[in-house]
């Protein structure tokens, strides 16, 4: 895919440039416009209500009328607020959370950049939304946006804790922080996967596979709480907080916070697809390869994988609106008194089994 | 040397999405902290009691519906005994039956409000709407009725608007039987939900005789384990005829008097009020239901203060007659009203989020507190 790129555009920078972009374009932005239809369609019917079914056949265009609106919207920057930081802080989000894509691998023939620190890459970028998140709060110049920002910053900055030391779990478990080679580990058949123990075999594999089921609800938690999904959306918390750090924000500014959240969304989802369950690898075999035809792979190798994110999308949109929202300090002691020391544990007994 | 802090005060609406009306909350904040909490009240003042001076009894009537406009039935129901009583009016058996199985509903269709808005409060927004569905199949009982799915105006002084839809029966059975296992699914999805008893056990703890002070009443006070319900203690209308519980408050997943002790009684209420449907739906008798409304409404000069159970708690009506059509003062002791005045105490010392979780489960209606 790189190399059709730069004979086609015959330079390399600027073919760099647009394959981690592609992503973006072809894949990311149709895909928040038809996940935040799907997120109103399986709440409703979670609800027994249709959700949207006035524009195109059963809603399907709801989306796109939104952002249609929210663009003709008309841009309101508070008097008091901070002009430059207010303007920067959902451009910040909306980068750091796309960026996350760049280094993560939709099928063999295709990843934006396969750098070897990937996974190291993934955490970095996508933390720096805490700091949009700060700027968007502290510029709003309003008291509720203020507690939601200062509310998320602290919630981020936890939960990245246990997720890191997940991370390192896996890192130790396979010997690369890039999730390319992560992918290739666990090919073949579905109990190659990670949450499977690996492609490891005998009795260390039998070890392994509680303890990978520890790591991955351990790291889906905590992913969760990292992108202010309920039941951890204590920065949003409609409730008490209006809309937290984003209550300032109007037409397309507020739009980006909102596709950023999707975007989000589908970053663990990948994230987790990778680390966990094969990343884009079929569960059993390629029709590529049973009728000869190897073009076919790639294609199948991305289905698989956007299947698996969608998957895991879905599955956090069933437990958003199953349930309720954990208080601040509650939400603390999930993390530090539950989450970190058994992820600690897991670690240890993980690091202590590879040595073997 | 010490860092200068200062406490922040942050503006709860009147705009706000979980003060369940137009209630501004002045509050001190340390951080997540509360350290003090100002009701402010009013936004909603209408002079219903001003007005009342102004205008026949049989008048009045509509404009009741109008405080707490979840329970307008109950609100009807208490003026309706309040000048009956001052009137020394039998009303036939037949608008008793009526009354208490509209009351009843009312009842269940006012905590279902409730509990769905407390679920909203805390997160969950799918209860909320489980509950407005089964809501919506009592308003459709009344709207069937009395013509009305908010403000019915139906119990009248001496009798009804008008006898019941001939469906009313059916309907009513069709939805007592449906409505039972919504319970145990709003238990499953709700009231058991680990996260949810986290939120609420031990949080804004009423302690019995806290709540005797303050004059709280209605699942307010029985969530802090007393026993204490109009319907049996001070009997009116035919409530004596009907076998029923007053569940109280046990602490079961914390402390006697918290948050989802207020909450589960009106859990263990929406089953006694389905008894009471159930033990009166048959038995309704035959009769002309407004053979007894009086021609000129006019009662004796005198003063009367007549109490009935609204879903709120104790609804009290102070009528003061001087002889003519028109009464002399009509004063309004609204449940909402005082039980929102312990609601300062409660939320002292808990977080931000502990306000909104208070405030819901002492259930308040805005139209009733400012009236």
């Amino acid at each position: 895919m790189y190399e059709l790129l730069e004979n086609t555009v015959g330079n390399q920078v600027i073919a760099f440039f647009i394959a981690a972009a592609l992503p973006l374009f072809l894949f990311i932005l149709p895909y928040a416009i038809i996940a935040v239809l799907l997120e109103r369609k399986v709440s409703a019917h979670m609800q027994d209500r249709l959700g949207p079914m006035i524009t195109g056949y059963h809603g399907i265009l709801q989306t796109v009328a939104d952002i249609l609106k929210l663009i003709q919207k008309e841009d309101i920057i508070p008097t008091l607020a901070d002009k430059k930081l207010f303007i920067l802080a959902p451009f910040i989000i909306f980068v750091a959370s796309f960026a996350a894509f760049a280094a993560i691998p939709f099928s063999s023939e295709y990843i934006g950049s396969s750098i070897d620190v990937g996974l190291f890459y993934i955490l970095a970028i996508s933390s720096f939304v805490v700091a949009g998140i700060l700027m968007g709060g502290w510029a709003s110049n309003n008291k509720y946006s203020l507690l939601g920002a200062v509310r998320s910053a602290a919630q981020i900055i936890s939960y990245e804790i246990p997720t890191a030391i997940v991370v390192l779990t896996m890192v130790m478990l396979t010997g690369t922080l890039n999730l390319e080679t992560i992918t290739n580990q666990q090919t073949a058949y579905f109990w190659n996967w990670n949450i499977f123990g690996g492609a490891a075999l005998g009795l260390s594999k039998f070890v392994l596979i509680p303890l990978m089921f520890g790591a991955f609800l351990i790291i889906f938690i905590s992913m969760l709480a990292e992108v202010n999904r309920t039941p951890f959306d204590i920065a949003e918390a409609e409730s008490e907080l209006v809309s937290g750090f984003h209550t300032e924000y109007t037409g397309m500014r507020f739009a980006m916070f909102f596709l950023a959240e999707y975007a989000n969304m589908l970053a663990i989802s990948f994230v987790i697809t990778a680390l966990f369950f094969g990343g884009y690898h079929s569960p059993f075999g390629y029709l590529g390869n049973s009728l000869g035809a190897e073009w076919l792979i790639p294609f199948e190798q991305l289905f698989w994988f956007t299947s698996k994110g969608i998957f895991f999308v879905i599955l956090q949109m069933v437990l958003r609106w199953t349930l309720p929202r954990l208080r601040v300090d509650q939400l603390m002691t999930v993390c530090w008194k539950y989450l970190i020391p058994y992820s600690i544990a897991i670690l240890l007994i993980v690091g202590f089994i590879t040595v073997l | 040397m010490a860092l200068k802090t200062e406490e922040m005060v942050l503006n709860m609406g009147p705009q706000h999405p979980s003060t369940h009306g137009v209630l501004r909350l002045e509050v001190a904040l340390n951080g997540e902290l509360v350290l003090d909490i100002k009701p402010h009240i009013g936004y909603l003042h209408r002079c219903f009691e001003k007005h009342c001076e102004a205008m026949s009894y049989p008048q009045i009537v509509p404009y009741t519906d109008r405080m707490d406009y979840l329970a307008s039935m109950s609100n009807n129901f208490g003026y309706a005994v309040a000048v009956e009583r001052l009137m020394g009016i039998e009303v036939p058996e037949r608008v008793d039956y009526i009354r208490v199985i509209m009351a009843e509903l009312q009842r269940i269709a006012s905590h279902l409000v409730a509990l769905g808005t407390y679920g909203v409060d805390i997160g969950a927004f799918t209860p909320f709407l489980f509950c407005f569905r089964d809501r919506e199949k009592i308003l459709e009982i009344f709207e069937e009725t009395s013509g009305a799915r908010l403000l019915y105006n139906y119990i009248w002084v001496g009798g009804l608007a008008q006898d019941i839809h001939p469906d009313f029966v059916r309907k009513t059975k069709e939805f007592v039987d449906y409505f039972r296992p919504q319970i145990t699914d709003l238990n499953n999805l709700l009231s058991y939900n680990k996260i949810f008893i986290e939120r609420t056990a031990n949080v804004g703890i009423l302690p019995a005789d806290t709540a005797i002070n303050y004059g709280i009443t209605g699942p307010n006070l029985r969530g802090s384990g007393v026993k204490w319900d109009l319907r049996k203690d001070d009997s009116y209308s035919i409530y004596d005829k009907f076998d029923f519980d007053i569940p109280v408050g046990e602490g079961k997943v914390g402390t006697v008097g918290d948050s989802w002790d207020r909450y589960y009684v009106r859990i263990l209420e929406l089953e006694e009020s389905l008894k009471i449907i159930e033990q009166a739906i048959d038995n309704i008798p035959e009769g002309d239901v407004q053979e007894a409304i009086p021609k000129r409404v006019k009662p004796p000069k005198g003063s009367i203060y007549t109490r009935v159970e609204n879903p709120k708690g104790e609804l009290g009506y102070f009528i003061i007659s001087d002889g003519t059509l028109n009464p002399f003062r009509v004063k309004v002791r609204a449940p909402s009203f005082v039980n929102m005045e312990v609601f300062g105490e409660l939320c002292k010392g808990h977080f931000v989020a502990d306000i909104i979780t208070i405030l819901g489960s002492i259930d308040i209606v805005l139209g009733e507190i400012d009236r």
